[in-house]
């Protein structure tokens, strides 16, 4: 700066060779310097522990707490057994294979029911989405079945298809059918018309505006509806397992219960949850293979 | 034949074939010949008689206050609005480029450049097209990676690889930045000179049409109410005292005082 100051105190402040602009700063007071505070990085921010140890000290205390409780005799084991018990348990199972073989029975009826729901329900929103015609048709009555509790329909499915694999794949079929639908039928309709319209005038055809367009642009609605429908077909195993059945990780569970083995019980949901957890896997993967030209917020 | 050169653009109730008839062979040398184009919405003409033509190889630029149906015309010519009465004759091969670059967010820039493309067009073709706007090194982006100048850009590349005999600009720099817009400008006012397609630039930037247009149309009412040739020497000069005089002449007939703005 080359501005002289007059001094604070001065009766008359020399501002003769000081252009008129400088005037006001010129006659204004030193202001004090501002109290400055260190802005650290982000990452000198962070504590030491990984954040995968932090993540799982949770559970584990939980689980310490479960055997602690167990041991001590407070949790006896037709209440719930001990994670100690659960995990020989588990062991045995899976050494005289039974474990695995209900759950690949369990697999085969969920494979079945999803590929069944997963043609059913795109099919339907295809028609829906893509004519006027079929929205007219195809809309209201769907809009009104999955107002119905599927799982209120096993008893008539039972008298349907009788007692075999077909009820329980139905009903996995119809829990998957309607979150796929809305979620493929909305994602149709939610294309950007720009893009249609752009679309249109590269001179793509009716068929390459389906096809170039339109399903690229529904995709993360089907996705999302496959992930909806993926959580829904293990909940619809599982109610369609212990109706009855006579294999089967359900099956597993409602024989542990006659004979109170909460163990076996406790083994077979873990199963479940593992299983429910492999499916979310699987989409999530297809997501970042088939959604790849999206930038996504991944969290801070 | 004149119907191998110009479509028709029909109205949905006229067969095609009817107004094809109707074609004098004069309008041949036009790219695109409009005569007495109503486009009404729920009974309000916005478009009222229109009649326009334009020479293949010139640039035209069309002004007119927001709602003043430019866009709208725009539309009609790229075939993307039907509902119109009158003869309305484009070239087969146009292109439009909009507003938003309206680039399939699920295909690659390439992918985007080559689609709805007759036949397979390897990706050389794109490569050509996107080396032609300075977007070569992107060929392999996701759209949605691209900062707004380069997905105009891209979308412009759309509009060229198709070699358009007309090509249509719905105020293609609208949304950029304004040193963006200089630049996208400029490689406009090249493209076209290197190609020598006729353009229709709708925009609502006096200075814009000045400078890259031989024609300027100024809409109002449904119609086009004035028009003003621009015969200034290219590379044309904004800062040129012809170029301010055109400039405030067209302001003044688009209702903006000019002398408040002097002031």
């Amino acid at each position: 700066m080359s501005i002289s100051h007059a001094p604070p105190g001065s009766s008359e402040p020399d501002i003769s060779d000081i252009p008129d602009g400088a005037l006001v700063k010129a006659t204004a007071a030193t202001p004090s310097p501002p109290d400055l505070e260190p802005l650290l990085p982000a990452s000198s921010r962070r504590t030491r522990i990984p954040r995968w140890l932090r993540r799982t000290t949770g559970p584990v205390l939980l689980l310490i707490l479960w055997q602690l409780l167990s041991a001590t005799g407070v949790l006896t084991a037709d209440v719930l057994a001990s994670p100690g018990r659960i995990t020989q348990v588990a062991g045995d199972l899976i050494a005289d294979g039974s474990l695995s073989s209900a759950m690949a029975t369990s697999l085969t009826r969920v494979a079945a029911g999803l590929a069944l729901g997963t043609l059913v329900g795109t099919g339907l929103a295809l028609v829906s989405g893509l004519f006027r015609i079929g929205e007219d048709l195809v809309d209201a009555p769907v809009q009104m079945l999955r107002t119905v509790p599927f799982v209120g329909l096993i008893p008539l499915f039972i008298i349907w298809f009788g007692i075999g694999e077909a009820p329980k794949v139905a009903i996995i079929t119809l829990g998957v059918t309607f979150p796929l639908y809305l979620n493929v039928y909305a994602g149709i309709r939610g294309v950007d018309s720009q893009l249609i319209e752009a679309g249109e005038s590269l001179g793509l055809s009716r068929w390459g505006l389906v096809r170039h367009v339109v399903l690229p642009g529904a995709l993360p609605g089907a996705l999302t509806g496959l992930r909806y429908s993926l959580g829904i077909a293990w909940l619809a195993l599982v109610f369609a397992e212990q109706v009855n059945a006579d294999s089967g990780i359900g099956f597993l569970m409602v024989q542990a219960r006659d004979f109170l083995r909460t163990d076996v019980i406790v083994v077979c949901l873990i199963v479940y949850a593992f299983l429910g957890l492999l499916a979310d896997f699987i989409v999530r993967s297809l997501e970042r293979l088939l959604l790849q030209w999206r930038p996504t917020f991944t969290g801070r | 034949m004149a119907t191998d050169v110009h479509r028709p653009v029909s109205p949905e109730a006229v067969p095609a074939s009817e107004t094809s008839q109707a074609t004098p062979s004069t309008q041949a040398t036009q790219a695109v010949h409009v005569a007495g184009l109503t486009r009404a919405f729920d009974g309000r003409a916005v478009i009222d008689r229109l009649d326009l033509d334009v020479r293949p190889g010139e640039f035209v630029a069309l002004l007119g206050r927001s709602g003043c149906g430019k866009s709208t015309l725009l539309r009609i010519l790229a075939g993307l609005d039907r509902d119109i009465e009158g003869t309305v004759l484009v070239p087969r091969r146009k292109a439009v480029a909009f507003q938003a670059p309206r680039l399939m967010p699920w295909k690659k820039v390439w992918r985007n450049v080559l689609l709805g493309l007759p036949g397979k067009p390897g990706r050389a073709v794109a490569e050509q097209a996107l080396k032609e706007v300075g977007l070569d090194h992107r060929t392999d982006a996701w759209p949605k990676t691209l900062s707004g100048g380069e997905a105009q850009r891209a979308s412009l590349a759309r509009a060229l690889v198709r070699e358009p005999d007309l090509l249509l600009l719905d105020e293609p720099f609208g949304a950029l930045d304004a040193l963006t817009r200089i630049k996208a400008q400029r490689l406009v006012g090249e493209l076209w000179q290197r190609r020598g397609c006729a353009v229709l630039l709708v925009t609502h930037d006096v200075e814009e049409a000045v400078l890259l247009a031989d024609r300027v149309l100024v809409m109002d009412d449904g119609v086009i109410a004035h028009e003003q040739r621009i015969d200034l020497d290219r590379p044309r000069d904004i800062t040129d005292p012809r170029f301010a005089e055109l400039r405030a002449g067209l302001l003044e007939r688009l209702g903006v005082d000019t002398a408040a703005e002097a002031a």
